[in-house]
């Protein structure tokens, strides 16, 4: 693995029953960055993710985290590691309350003092979390849940934050806020990779990016360039602005 | 007004037996989605090895009726608990992927065997409990005669569930269990290691009826090998009733049922009594699926 990388996928294939969905996908992360992934509904970009926490399993290919084959660990014990998942459409745990949520957040962080600060500090990224810290998280707005999904994804003091599209379903606003967020955590040291379908937003918060396409890496740079890629442009940007 | 209340105690002592069986089925059901249908063996497993422990060990002898209850309690407890774990691995950890279908005809296999195994061990005669170990006198409560034995039984019940329930609710693990039962992807990815959130819920579920089974033997002083089926349909109906997946909701399920069945018994009429609870069952599907507390279940077994 290279200098500076954190996470790195080699030749990754991933299959659900007999249908295979990614077909070779390679990656790498540099520590402190924020990596983007882009693409259509359906390139196989939640299944690179869960391929990362090992909810699905690798078929065949390798990820490494921080020099550590990770392909073959349980999901729990990714986390343990350090590499944390906000995921797909938040889910939150909607019965409990916003509290029990950041507290299972903290499941694998057996360090009393981190666990303290990183509240202090989530609260202070989110306030409105400590408003609603003892309402049922099913009663939550969709900003406000995905605010929970990212402060509990904190919780385990990661080192890799992994963000499954965090503004879907959002207005304009409070994307922008979270992103302006996600900055943020990303100044105070966390490596990023954000999944998203807002690939202009995507693109100006992250240093380079991927784009996915049917389960490949279709094209891949440093974000200014792929903004400026007349490929993007058509495709996800809505063409030339 | 003293049959009344002699009902409603009875009612109410059965009522906790049958809280203690449905929690086992409602928190197995909450993680898994599947109604564990060798739940009412185990907790026939747990009559017997009662029987057996107070049989041959003696405790109540060498340490005294209520230190030697609890003694024997706990290792039922424990010894069921432990069978439940294996049961687990056995019977549905194989399946966990498979179609539902599949774990429902394991589950039945799974108490087929469990049933024909305590039959060939122990025969298939009832056998009777000492019936020296609880005190058979009566109390008084405003001048209504109440036998002490079913305010032990119900006070243990009683115990148990609010042991549970703190458990559920206050501990660490009790957090992670209910986060399981919420959504195992998500926590898993809390760090949540579910295949042991799941081997607990199967120590602490069957633990539980196997302490019901030993209160069993311990209230009527008898045993036989097909008695789980009975209880566990009882305690599958106090576990609709209150809310399948629901842990408060089975305990309120329980006492419930068990107050109707015993008042029902005695106003409509004896021959009727295990009728009753089926009733309420159909009843509880038809009216209201999701029962007092919980979710739907018609389409889910
Ligand atoms: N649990 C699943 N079972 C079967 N197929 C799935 C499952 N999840 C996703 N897929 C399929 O895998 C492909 C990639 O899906 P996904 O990784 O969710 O894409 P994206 O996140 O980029 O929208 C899609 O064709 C999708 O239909
Ligand atoms: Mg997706």
């Amino acid at each position: 693995m290279g200098e500076g990388m954190i996470l790195k996928i080699e030749n990754l294939h991933v299959k659900y029953g007999q249908v295979e969905v990614l077909h070779g996908i390679n990656l790498h992360v540099n520590k402190g960055e924020i990596v983007t992934i882009l693409g259509a509904n359906g390139a196989g970009k939640s299944t690179t993710l869960n391929a990362i926490s090992g909810l699905v399993k690798v078929s065949s290919g390798a990820i490494y985290f921080e020099d550590q084959p990770i392909s073959k660990v349980p999901a729990h014990r990714v986390v343990e590691l350090g590499v944390a998942q906000a995921p797909e459409g938040r889910r939150v745990f909607g019965t409990l309350t916003v509290q029990e949520n950041l507290n299972l957040g903290a499941f694998t962080n057996r360090d009393g003092d981190n666990i303290i600060q990183t509240l202090g500090w989530i609260y202070e990224l989110f306030p409105v979390l400590l408003e609603r810290k003892n309402q049922l998280a099913g009663t939550l707005s969709g900003g406000e849940q995905q605010m929970l999904a990212i402060g509990r994804a904190l919780m385990a003091n990661p080192k890799v934050l992994l963000l499954d599209e965090p503004s879907l379903g959002l207005a304009p606003i409070l994307v922008k806020a979270i992103f302006k967020t996600l900055k943020e955590i990303n100044e105070a040291g966390l490596t990023i990779v954000l999944v998203e379908q807002n690939a202009r937003a995507a693109l100006k918060l992250a240093n380079r990016g991927y784009v996915f396409e049917v389960g490949k890496v279709a094209l891949e740079g440093p974000s200014a360039d792929l903004l400026e890629d007349p490929n993007v442009q058509n495709a996800y940007l809505g063409g030339n602005h | 007004m003293e049959e009344f209340f002699q009902q409603l105690t009875n009612g109410l002592a059965v009522g906790g037996i049958y809280a203690l069986i449905a929690l086992g089925y409602t928190m197995v059901y909450g993680v898994l989605k599947l109604i564990n249908f060798a739940h009412g063996d185990l907790f026939t497993l747990g009559a017997y090895l009662g029987l057996t422990l107070l049989t041959s060990l003696g405790l109540s002898g060498h340490l005294g009726t209520v230190l030697g209850l609890i003694v024997l309690a706990i290792m039922v407890t424990g010894f069921v608990g432990i069978a439940g774990a294996l049961l687990e691995r056995a019977a549905y950890r194989p399946l966990r992927d498979s179609h539902r279908l599949s774990a429902v005809v394991s589950a039945l296999g799974a108490s087929i065997f469990l049933q024909n195994t305590i039959m060939l061990i122990y025969g298939a005669k009832n056998y009777v409990y000492p019936l020296d170990i609880l005190p058979r006198t009566t109390l008084h409560i405003f001048g209504l005669p109440v036998p002490l034995v079913r305010i032990l039984i119900l006070t243990a019940s009683l115990l148990l569930m609010a042991g549970l329930y703190l458990f559920i609710q206050k501990t660490r693990l009790g957090t992670a269990i209910r986060a399981a039962a919420i959504d195992q992807g998500a926590a898993k990815l809390m760090g949540i290691n579910v295949n042991q959130v799941i081997m607990i819920v199967f120590l602490v579920g069957p633990g539980l009826g196997g302490v019901a089974g030993l209160m069993v033997g311990l209230y009527y002083g008898q045993v036989n090998f097909t008695m789980g089926w009975v209880y566990g349909l009882k305690a599958f109906t106090a576990a609709i009733l209150g809310g399948i997946g629901n842990i408060p909701g089975a305990m309120v399920g329980g006492l419930l049922l068990g107050v109707i069945e015993a008042l029902g018994a005695a106003y409509i009429s004896i021959a009727w009594k295990d009728a009753i609870a089926f009733c309420v069952l159909i009843v509880i599907l038809i009216v209201r699926p999701t029962g007092i507390l919980g979710e739907r279940v018609a389409d889910k077994i």
